[in-house]
């Protein structure tokens, strides 16, 4: 296996585009990312499309293709396929063309994620968002994303004394960083009395607690690390990228206070990157819903269980601490356009970690995590990248 | 959902059939073909029993669901639970009969037969397992 | 008719939780609620919440019967569910009930359709089935989500229940010692297919209909059984209001005594097929060994069925606690406003209906 490296990222606005299609968002991201990586399209093996439910928003599978072809590329006749892992297709995407990569059977890749999710009308679209819980033992009785997680939430009150409070400080957290984050959905800064006084949609959780439905994509480029200084100056190592999966609804896992997969994702990426938590400055962690983001500051080794909360709320997390997290805005502010958001989060990383983060930029990163979870946590995924010297 | 693709579920949800493992005699809902529990799979294939849940258990995690589910808006605001059954298995499901504010973990709680949704006005009615208090009595208006 | 060696083995009933009062349901249409009430003898009625129909009820009343008799699912051979608020036109209630209880395959099941007395019909076509030989349990049950059109009387009585009887050889809890009918074409109450609410009479509902199936029925029973009021400790009407039975049990000559365990619509409304079995059911939720018992059903249309019963020994060690006892769903329930009522009901216009 060889080392392989980010050589060039990029991404559309995230957010409701109502005059941009699914193909346009897919081929600007794709471009922007070859683009930045000075590689030609005849360079290329391969392309990977994160993607969660083109299907079901906009009536079209068989989108990889689609893509490639609209991005002027059908006449190169080279392997386009599309990844479907829920809310986590892109990072699972990216860690399949990080393996086609490694394995040397491909040298450089494009891989992409993209969502378009406000075609279709808003009741429609929340019911597509529930496709990725199990449909016929939660769903079929009345569960919705929102009232899972908040059954985890509540949990987490009852047995580690977790306060409705301390999540809602992500979503202030969120909000605050995509402010400076001119591609987010969201650059409003928003307070912690407006997280707790918003509408409730499944208590403790409400609206300002729970991501929104965006338009939106993102894409990088891989290449073999020992060829990528030929295309750019701030090569990306990917340190580590590792996939765990755990029972498919939230009522059969082990512990709903604690998603497995990400705590055994985020395990075996440390151990491959020979690195540990406290040594990581910057991460992107999956919070579709606050809760979900307080539970994988402890899941990814940060916070002992139980710990988060309190740390959130003493502010002991975020830019110019020893951890900053979502820089891009997270999923709260900067949108969740499902098959996006993975490679989105990776975009940050590499963005933050060659210094180009503009107003957001956290000062001496070298190594960042990005982590996405599809369902309520069926699929983790977490990814190291290093900044290479 | 298709009329067919609920139907052959009923047994289950009409009446919480649910399977045991021979092996480690761990009871689960649904059933399930094989057992997660014991490390040999192979063990347990085909050979999973058949039994039956009473309905009795006590509520693990709850939230009040403002925001409805598609097909449950008529309900809003509806309680939607976690419920450690008296058998082991755990399931999701609606807390009916109770004023929200009054639903706690460890609550007990019975599987009460009720509506699920409905297919339209002319379509298919899908019934199944909810639950409600185990013991109440509101007093009369 | 005579009967032998048949009687009730089981029984169960279900009323929603939630209730209205006639004074809240007045107060929408400026009709003075308190005086109507008191006018129907009805304190209020029940209300079934929008995940509740016939089919729901029915299961529930016959999962309190089966669990209260200890009764194996699959020696149930025939089911029947006496309603007039089936939710499917076409489509059974019966086998949804039977699959939700375990007795499928092995069993008939109909639905029946006799306005309230669908469920009393159901216990006679039991008896005889029973009798012959032909099964060894029959259910019939009675249920109802009963619709008055907004604004309308009907909507001051019209409530949900429903109650679940187990008909066998025996053991059984109380013999029917004999079942007799009175049928004419009266129409007095009527709903036409593919109408939401029901249409009636006014005051063709009561002499020509109610009261004269109701006590000729019971006159004819009497005669044929050879008894007299005061030999029942216990009498049962159908009771489409709080008022109608109890007019009906004096034109017999029954005191308030006989009717008082026998009459549940004043507090949970008229429950239509569920109403006289639910009646029956609170009889017996209180009888001891040897009481007599006698309950003539009502059904517009228009018939009437009456039923001579003794409660036997066997009622001593009879399981009454489990399920929820007539007498705590009298004394419970939920108020509701007429707002949410009628978001309940569907009687609220929505976006895409």
């Amino acid at each position: 296996m060889r080392e392989v490296a980010i050589l060039g990222v990029g991404q559309t606005q995230f957010g409701e585009l109502w005059d941009r299609s699914f193909r346009e968002i897919g081929i600007e991201a794709g471009f922007q990312a070859l683009e930045s990586s000075k590689l030609s399209s005849r360079d290329l093996s391969a392309l990977y499309i994160g993607n969660m439910a083109s299907g079901a928003f906009i009536d079209q599978e068989h989108v990889a293709p689609l893509v490639l072809d609209y991005s002027g590329l059908s006449g190169h006749h080279f392997p386009s396929v599309r990844v479907e892992a829920g809310e986590a297709s892109g990072a699972v995407a990216l860690a399949q063309a990080y393996l086609a990569v490694a394995s040397g059977e491909y040298d450089f890749v494009v891989v992409g994620g993209a969502e378009k999710m406000t075609d279709v009308p808003e009741d429609r679209g929340s019911a597509i968002s529930s496709s990725t819980m199990d449909q016929e033992w939660e769903r079929v009785f009345g569960a919705s994303m929102p009232a899972l997680w908040a059954l985890a939430a509540r949990r987490h009150m009852i047995d580690h004394g977790t306060k409705r409070e301390h999540f809602a400080r992500l979503s202030v957290l969120d909000h605050e960083n995509g402010s400076k984050n001119p591609l987010a959905h969201y650059r409003n800064k928003i307070t912690l009395e407006q997280v707790l006084g918003a509408n409730a949609v499944a208590e403790p959780l409400g609206m300002l607690d729970c991501a929104p439905s965006s338009d939106g994509a993102a894409a990088v480029v891989l290449g073999p690390l020992d060829r990528a200084r030929k295309f750019t100056d701030t090569p990306i190592r990917i340190a580590a990228s590792q996939i765990a999966t755990d029972t498919m609804a939230l009522m059969h896992r082990r512990d709903i206070t604690t998603l497995d997969s990400t705590v055994l994702a985020a395990k075996r990426a440390f151990q491959r990157a020979k690195l540990q938590p406290s040594q990581i400055p910057l991460a992107e962690i999956h919070d579709s819903y606050s809760i979900a983001g307080l539970m994988a500051l402890e899941d990814l080794g940060f916070y002992q269980k139980g710990e988060a909360g309190k740390a959130l709320a003493n502010g002991e997390v975020g830019i110019g601490t020893r951890l900053a997290i979502n820089t891009s805005g997270g999923l709260k502010a900067q949108g969740q356009p499902f098959g996006a958001v993975g490679i989105a989060q990776v975009v940050e990383i590499v963005r933050q970690l060659r210094g180009e983060a503009g107003a957001r930029q956290v000062s001496g990163a070298t190594v960042g995590l990005a982590h996405n979870v599809g369902g309520t946590g069926a699929t983790s995924v977490v990814h190291i990248l290093e900044r290479v010297n | 959902m298709s009329v067919a693709r609920f139907w052959r579920e009923t047994l289950r949800r009409y009446n919480l059939g649910a399977s045991k493992c021979p092996d480690c005699e761990t009871v689960f809902f649904p059933p399930r073909p094989v057992c997660p529990r014991c490390a040999v799979h192979r063990k347990s294939i085909a050979k999973m029993e058949p039994c039956q849940l009473s309905g009795h258990g006590k509520v693990y995690s709850y939230t009040i669901v403002h925001e409805a589910a598609d097909g449950f808006e008529m309900q809003v605001p509806y309680v939607l639970a976690m419920v450690q059954m008296s058998e082991g298995p755990m399931l999701t499901g609606q807390i009916v009969d109770v004023e929200p504010s009054q639903v706690k973990e460890g609550l007990e709680v019975k599987a009460s037969f009720r509506k699920l949704r409905e297919e339209g006005e002319g379509g298919v009615i899908h019934y199944g397992y909810k639950f409600a208090p185990a013991s109440q009595a509101p007093k009369a208006p | 008719m005579k009967a032998a060696g048949v009687g009730i083995v089981s029984y169960g009933t279900y009323v929603p939780r939630y209730r209205i009062t006639p004074d809240e349901i007045g107060k929408v249409w400026g009709v003075d609620g308190k005086a109507m009430g008191k006018n129907l003898n009805i304190h209020s009625k029940s209300v079934p919440s929008p995940d509740e129909d016939t089919i729901t009820i029915s299961t529930e009343a016959l999962r309190v019967a089966i669990a209260r008799g200890k009764i194996d699912p699959r020696d149930i051979g025939a089911l029947y569910v006496g309603s007039e608020s089936h939710p499917y036109a076409v489509k059974p209630t019966a086998t949804v009930v039977a699959q939700a209880i375990g007795a499928t395959p092995s069993l008939t099941a109909a639905d029946f359709e006799f306005a309230c007395k669908a469920g009393t019909a159901a216990i006679q076509v039991c008896m005889g089935m029973v009798s012959s030989g032909m099964i060894k349990y029959g259910v019939a049950i009675g249920s109802d989500t009963s619709q008055g059109a907004p604004g309308d009387a009907l909507e001051y009585s019209a409530s949900a229940g429903g109650g679940a009887f187990i008909i066998g050889k025996g053991p059984v809890i109380a013999r029917i010692d004999a079942t007799s009918s009175y049928t004419t074409d009266t129409p007095d109450f009527w709903r036409r297919e593919g109408q939401r609410y029901p249409s009636h009479g006014g005051r063709f509902t009561g002499e020509p209909a109610f009261f004269r199936h109701v006590t000729e029925c019971a006159k004819r029973i009497m005669s044929e059984q050879g008894t007299k009021p005061s030999d029942y400790q216990y009498v049962v009407f159908h009771q489409p209001n709080g008022k109608f039975p109890q007019r009906a049990g004096k034109m017999l000559g029954f005191t308030d005594d006989q009717m008082r365990y026998g009459l549940v619509t004043p507090y949970i409304g008229n429950t239509y097929s569920g109403a006289a079995l639910i009646g029956l059911a609170n009889v017996l939720d209180h009888a001891k060994p040897g009481d007599h018992v006698l309950v003539v059903g009502y059904g517009s249309g228009a018939g009437s069925d009456a039923f001579d019963i003794t409660v036997t020994d066997e009622i001593a060690t009879y399981d009454r606690s489990t399920g929820t006892p007539v007498q705590e769903s009298l004394e419970s329930g939920t108020p509701l406003t007429y707002a949410v009522y009628a978001k309940f009901r569907g009687k609220i216009r929505l976006s895409g209906s």
